[in-house]
């Protein structure tokens, strides 16, 4: 079943375009972005009852397009861009750098659920390779030392906004 | 040296607002094309400008806008308002039987003055051709001129709806371009009647999920659609049957945004702008090993040395330049003695490559050939869509061999296979430009850089390790 707010978001991306069954990728995209960072089967079968689609159709599309995750992925999805330009300025130590630091290579989830790391085509920011995007978020010009940083950051500041939860949780009750 | 794609971009902060737009002369070309020009005439002075396309296939502008099947004369929007209907969606199905609901309140009718109704303008988005980064740079730097430049264009085939496709990952491109589309709605430039020219003019923007097919003319209409973004058969072209079978002309972001200056100047000033027969300025990039990797808005025709030796700051220290892809991966190596060239679409055919994108990725003398076209061949193997056979295995295999001729596995016969294998991944053979294109470099390394290739077999081992 669609919330409210998922159908309020599908009845106005709708509007867009001609033809309902345009707004499936943005629907996938959006249904996503509300079941966390993926796409079960459930939300393919109730964008299709949406777009007036069968499963197998809205399927047909997720699969095809790279940012559409069909099984669960970290909290953060590091998109490590490896093509030309990053690979010649040193996306490789970069992969490896994940590999040391989180213990995942391309296409696996860390054991704390926190990061996946995808493979991605060229960033468009070629002239500050190496590049990786983390969320809606271009890091650049990347050292190990630079990412050490960004993840210590990034964590942190996850810790700060998971505790705030827990005390209006509490405040809550 | 004028630099009109850019004279307001300023990297690093956020771009002009609507009335710091207007007040550097924005949106002068939407007032001279709507009140003072028909439509005919603004495709008129594109063609003679010679603009070409700057998406890396480099076809004239004019021309394209040209095949768009046209009314005479302007539009009479008293009889638009008669002829469309406005339908709900849900409550009525397709004319065609098809069964598929149409949008809510989506004003309908299939021809106006026999001409199919609605046409549409879609500005390409969807930069992804690795080592390219000059749309992301007029996209974030001055999104009210990809505004008008789509209000402009769209008048001159009198389309009615426009799209920006842009990829995902430009997430402050979408931010800005968001917020300079809401404005000029504010403004009246975007809407019904604009600036009481009687034309009618929406505009959203559309942002994918990924795949570089999704950048490919007809696998964009797809996408767009709603659909897997494969290619579609031509003809028929987009420009008579294209997005849901209207009329349709894809541009690219650079493309369109040269057409309001073409407007306000005239013809014979863009062609003042370049140092060679093709109009205009270009935005150029280098990447790669050198010291100031970057864009720049320079006459069309500078020369390749220039923009390496001097823009980009030359090699780091202690690297030679040994080739370069003049415009994005799919296009052909230029190497030492090909410096000299000036960087527009006949010169750079001439030396047997394609000026593509115009965003050039250097090849060091520190860098393993084989390595860079294999990265290469990775990519352009991954996002092959599937749709034809050439492609969906041909590529994959030539990522096999070249892994296998750099891990120091490589056969005697296969600099062969890879010679035959770009001759049927070739043009002709495959339904899009996807593997003819991943095609050029490696047709080109294996004629410059062969002997590297042959040690590569010969040794056992990549010699860089």
């Amino acid at each position: 079943m669609l919330s409210d707010e998922e159908r309020q978001e599908l009845e106005k991306e709708i509007e867009h375009y001609e033809f309902k069954r345009a707004a499936c990728i943005e629907g996938l995209k959006i249904l996503q972005q509300y079941r966390g960072g993926w796409v079960s089967d459930e939300s393919i079968k109730d964008l299709a009852d949406f777009l007036e689609m069968s499963p197998e159709q809205v399927d047909n599309v997720a699969t095809f397009y790279n940012l559409i995750f069909r099984k669960p992925v970290g909290k953060n999805v590091i998109l490590l861009c490896d093509s030309i330009s990053c690979w010649l300025m040193g996306c490789e130590t970069i992969q490896e750098y994940f590999k040391e630091r989180l213990g995942i290579g391309l296409g696996e989830t860390s054991a704390d659920g926190q990061f996946t790391l995808l493979p991605m085509a060229c960033l468009g920011a070629c002239e500050r390779a190496p590049a990786i995007m983390i969320g809606e978020q271009l890091y650049h010009n990347l050292t190990p030392e630079k990412l050490n940083l960004i993840l210590d950051q990034l964590k942190a500041s996850q810790v700060k906004e998971s505790a705030s939860g827990e005390i209006d949780g509490k405040t809550a009750q | 040296m004028e630099k009109p794609l850019s004279k307001n971009i300023d990297p690093g902060k956020e771009p002009l607002d609507l009335k710091g737009y207007e007040s550097t002369g924005g949106y002068q070309a939407v007032r001279k094309a709507l009140l003072e020009l028909e439509p005919k005439q603004v495709t008129e002075l594109v063609k003679q400008s010679n603009l070409r396309g700057r998406g890396g296939a480099g076809f004239p502008t004019g021309i394209k806008w040209s095949f768009v099947p046209m009314a005479e004369g302007k539009p009479d929007p008293e009889k638009l308002a008669e002829t469309l209907e406005e339908v709900d969606l849900g409550t009525r199905l397709e004319r065609g039987g098809a069964g598929m609901a149409v949008g809510p309140k989506w004003r309908f009718a299939p021809y106006i003055d026999d001409v199919p109704y609605p046409k549409y303008l879609i500005a390409n988005a969807d930069e992804m051709e690795p080592g390219t980064f000059k749309d992301r740079y007029l996209l974030e730097g001055d999104p009210h001129q990809v505004v008008e430049s789509m209000i402009v264009s769209a008048y001159a085939i009198q389309a009615s709806v426009g799209y920006i496709f842009l990829r995902w990952a430009y997430h402050e491109a979408a931010r800005r371009l968001r917020k300079a589309i809401q404005s000029a709605y504010q403004a009246g430039y975007l809407g019904k009647d604009i600036l009481g020219s009687g034309y009618d003019f929406d505009l959203y923007l559309h942002t994918g999920a990924g795949r570089y097919m999704a950048g490919e003319e007809t696998g964009l209409l797809n996408s767009l659609e709603g659909k897997r973004a494969n290619p579609r058969t031509k003809p028929p072209f987009p420009q008579t049957s294209g997005l849901w079978g209207k009329p349709s002309i894809v541009n690219n972001v650079e493309t369109l945004c040269n057409v309001p200056h073409i407007i306000n100047k005239g013809p014979e000033w863009f062609k003042g702008l370049s140092l060679t027969e093709d109009s205009g300025t270009k935005i150029y990039g280098v990447s790669g090993k050198v010291n100031r990797p970057g864009v720049w808005e320079l006459p069309m025709g500078t020369t390749l040395r220039e923009l390496i030796e001097e823009h980009a700051g030359g090699m780091q220290n202690g690297l030679k330049f040994r080739g370069a892809l003049p415009g994005g991966a799919s296009t052909d190596f230029l190497i030492e003695e090909h410096l000299d060239i000036c960087m527009d679409f006949p010169s750079v055919q001439a030396a047997g490559s394609r000026l593509g994108t115009g965003t050039i990725i250097v090849l060091d003398d520190q860098t393993c050939p084989v390595g860079f076209v294999h990265n290469l061949e990775v990519f352009f193997a991954r996002e092959s869509c599937g749709w034809c056979t050439p492609c969906r295995e041909g590529l994959p295999w030539s990522v096999d061999l070249l892994r296998a001729i750099e891990d120091g596995e490589g056969q005697p016969g296969d600099l062969e296979i890879l010679d035959e294998l770009t001759k049927n991944l070739g043009p002709g053979l495959t339904f899009c430009a996807l593997a003819p294109g991943a095609m050029e470099p490696l047709q080109s390394a294996l004629k410059y850089f062969r002997e590297d290739f042959e040690r590569h077999i010969n040794e056992g081992k990549c010699t860089w390790r």
